[in-house]
């Protein structure tokens, strides 16, 4: 796959006057300049040293948009063709940096402040509290340990996925109906999820499953003993998440040359052969794609805890994210709660990076 | 030939391993399909269904219970109910646009800047500082691994100061954000599968490269554009955590209102049920009619 070459070459001669260059980084300038006496303004009147200024801050933004967009012009109008190019690029990018770069850059001032909302102090930078607080504070690490059982779980989900996505590549009837049906789980929003299943299917008196177990002579328990409400909160974020690596891993086997499979049957391979020798090795790119996005959205996950056991009990179904949703919705801790969620963004970045890498490594020799 | 040896011992047995091998096969498919029918099922028809129904667990609907509209009236969306003023349905119906208006319009775009971001991608060579065209794919892709929790706290302090908070155009900026890198992802991969020459021809011809993009390109690159818009419409109706964090009255979202019943209504399964449905039926009938290009969607970018 080629991503750097100049693929689509255009050669312009173009002529842009010095007048029109000027025009252009003026109205770049100009309106940066705007922008910035604003927000200066805005500070000012915010501290109370002046009178004159806006009820929030949103004329500031408009006068950002209005820099964003005078900086897209400019690119036409200094650069002419090439400019037009950029212009490709440069909205998406603009609007990346501006809602991902600079709050990265508040939240990491925010997380070294003990910033209660319900304090009326506003931020206070306290150091290094917040990182010896973490240190100590037992429930994260315990959320960082439950988040690794999540990630390991992803290995079941991947081989159920790769089973059904064999199911529905065989010769059958009915193939569209099937794939419709075990794509449904997916569509389903993780809230009403955790009602339909966690909240009512399981429930311990009147639900269906609990009912089937009591008849078996079973006591029913899904969320009061730690190890099987964590079990249940992987099965329900398996149910809805399995048909996303599924239909990846489909599109993989679709995509398989038919060939070498006829000739490894014409070579009078079993079907357990055919899939250990040929499919599975000619599928490994396609698996570890599947398995890779699927990881980062499970360290993603909280929606289901949040709503099924708001990580009780005693936080054995904590995710990192949820319990750093209960630290700012029950206790308002702003500051903390931030600097939790940066380490764990650190975490997360050195941990996807080390499978990207291993994984790249391992791709190169096959086995 | 064949009538001669079918009753032959060996393909007597490879008969039976074929249909031992076909029964296995469906009845696999046929256990799959109910675990994941049976929720969907179970959760339309406790809809209709009243306290002792609740109670006894009773599951077949006119066979062992029958069907009430108690639950649905509860959202204010029975048949006798539908021609009064019911505040609940309303409040139902305020929340269920903001989760239209809210996922359409930042599907909308995310498939905008993310189709062109992609294109340019896919077709120029850039260099911002050290940042070459590989770096900012990475770039754009890498915001695929960033938590929401990360973002949550510093924009809830952002819209608070820029009075954004609970409005819908701050949702809206949001899941933009966080449904472009797939959009990126799945277009860039759309793009390379169109052969350059359609653009050199086009070029020759004398339209401008945005020319070539807007009338050539964008017509082939169509069906793959709606596979992104539909991922990302289900990806944003069903997003919880900001919504949760960033709304209050205004601009919630359906599954915001779902969550926030969970809790009080106790043994009210119906209403629970109804509203549930309610919220999960537009998506089902998505998938219903639009699978073929959410399965593109999913599929692009698995296989080069």
């Amino acid at each position: 796959m080629n991503t750097d070459g100049d693929l689509l070459h255009t050669v312009t001669t173009d002529n842009i006057s010095d007048s029109r260059k000027r025009l252009g980084k003026l109205m770049v300038w100009g309106t940066a300049l705007f922008c910035v006496m604003l927000a200066l303004q805005q500070t000012i009147y915010q501290s109370g040293r002046a009178s004159i200024g806006f009820e929030t801050w949103r004329p500031i933004l408009y006068a950002y948009m209005l820099w964003a967009t005078a900086l897209c012009a400019a690119q036409v109008i200094v650069n002419g063709e090439k400019g037009k190019r950029t212009l490709f690029v440069l909205p998406a990018a603009l609007f990346v940096i501006s809602l991902v770069v600079f709050p990265l850059l508040f939240a990491l001032y925010i997380s070294f402040t003990d910033w209660n909302l319900a304090s009326p102090k506003g931020p206070q930078p306290n150091g290094w509290d917040n990182l010896v607080q973490m240190w100590n504070d037992s429930f994260y690490w315990n959320a960082l340990t439950n988040m690794v059982y999540y990630v390991l779980a992803v290995s079941v989900e991947y081989v159920i996925a790769f089973g059904l996505a064999l199911l529905l590549n065989a010769q059958i009837s009915a193939r569209k109906f099937f794939r419709i049906v075990f794509l449904l789980p997916l569509m389903l929003s993780p809230v009403a999820v955790s009602w339909m299943i966690g909240k009512s299917m399981l429930e311990v008196r009147f639900g269906p499953i609990s009912r089937i177990i009591r008849d078996l002579g079973g006591e029913p328990t899904f969320f009061g003993n730690p190890e099987i409400a964590r079990f249940m909160i992987m099965a329900m974020d398996a149910w809805t998440f399995i048909p996303f690596m599924m239909i990846m891993l489909l599109a993989g086997l679709q995509a398989l040359p038919s060939e070498v499979l006829e000739a490894s049957k014409v070579d009078g391979a079993s079907g357990w052969q055919s899939f250990k020798e040929i499919i599975f090795p000619l599928m490994l790119p396609v698996s570890v794609t599947a398995v890779v996005i699927r990881i980062i959205f499970k360290l993603k996950l909280a929606d289901i805890i949040i709503n099924v056991t708001s990580g009780g009990p005693g936080g054995a179904t904590d995710s990192v994210t949820s319990f750093i949703f209960r630290e700012y919705r029950d206790r308002s801790n702003v500051g903390y709660g931030t600097l939790l969620a940066m380490v764990y963004l650190v975490l997360i970045v050195i941990f996807v990076t080390l499978l990207l890498k291993l994984v790249s490594r391992w791709m190169e020799r096959p086995a | 030939m064949n009538a001669i040896f079918k009753d032959h011992e060996v393909s007597l047995r490879v008969q039976t391993k074929w249909w031992t091998n076909r029964i296995a096969i469906y009845a696999t498919l046929l256990i799959w399909a109910a675990i994941c029918l049976f929720p969907i099922f179970w959760t339309i028809t406790t809809s209709f269904k009243l306290a002792p129904d609740v109670m006894k667990g009773n599951l077949i609907p006119w066979w062992d219970f029958t069907p009430r509209w108690k639950g649905w009236e509860s959202i204010g969306l029975s048949p006798r109910l539908i021609g009064e003023v019911s505040t609940v349905r309303e409040e139902f119906f305020k929340r269920f646009w903001n989760s239209t208006v809210v996922s359409i319009s930042a599907s909308l775009l995310a498939v905008i800047l993310g189709s062109l971001a992609a294109y340019g991608l896919s077709r120029f060579s850039y260099r911002f500082g050290f940042m070459k065209n590989s770096d900012i794919s990475f770039f754009f892709l890498s915001q695929m691994i960033l938590p929401p929790v990360v973002l949550a706290l510093p924009f809830l302090v952002l819209y608070k100061s820029l009075g954004l908070l609970d409005s819908r155009i701050g949702l809206i900026l949001l899941y933009t954000l966080m449904v472009l890198p797939i959009v990126i992802w799945i277009m860039r991969d759309q793009f390379q599968g169109i052969p350059i020459e359609l653009e050199e021809a086009a070029l020759v011809d004398g339209l401008g490269i945005w020319g070539a993009f807007l009338q050539i390109v964008m017509p082939i690159a169509l069906p793959g554009m709606v596979a992104a818009f539909i991922l990302s419409l289900v990806l944003c109706w069903n997003e919880y955590f900001f919504a949760a964090l960033l709304t209050s009255t205004n601009a919630t979202t359906l599954p915001v209102m779902v969550a926030s019943q969970t809790g009080s209504q106790g043994i009210n399964w119906w209403s629970m049920a109804a509203l549930s449905s309610a919220a999960i039926l537009p998506l089902v009938i998505v998938a219903i009619v639009l699978e073929k290009y959410i399965i593109k969607g999913m599929a692009a970018g698995a296989v080069k």
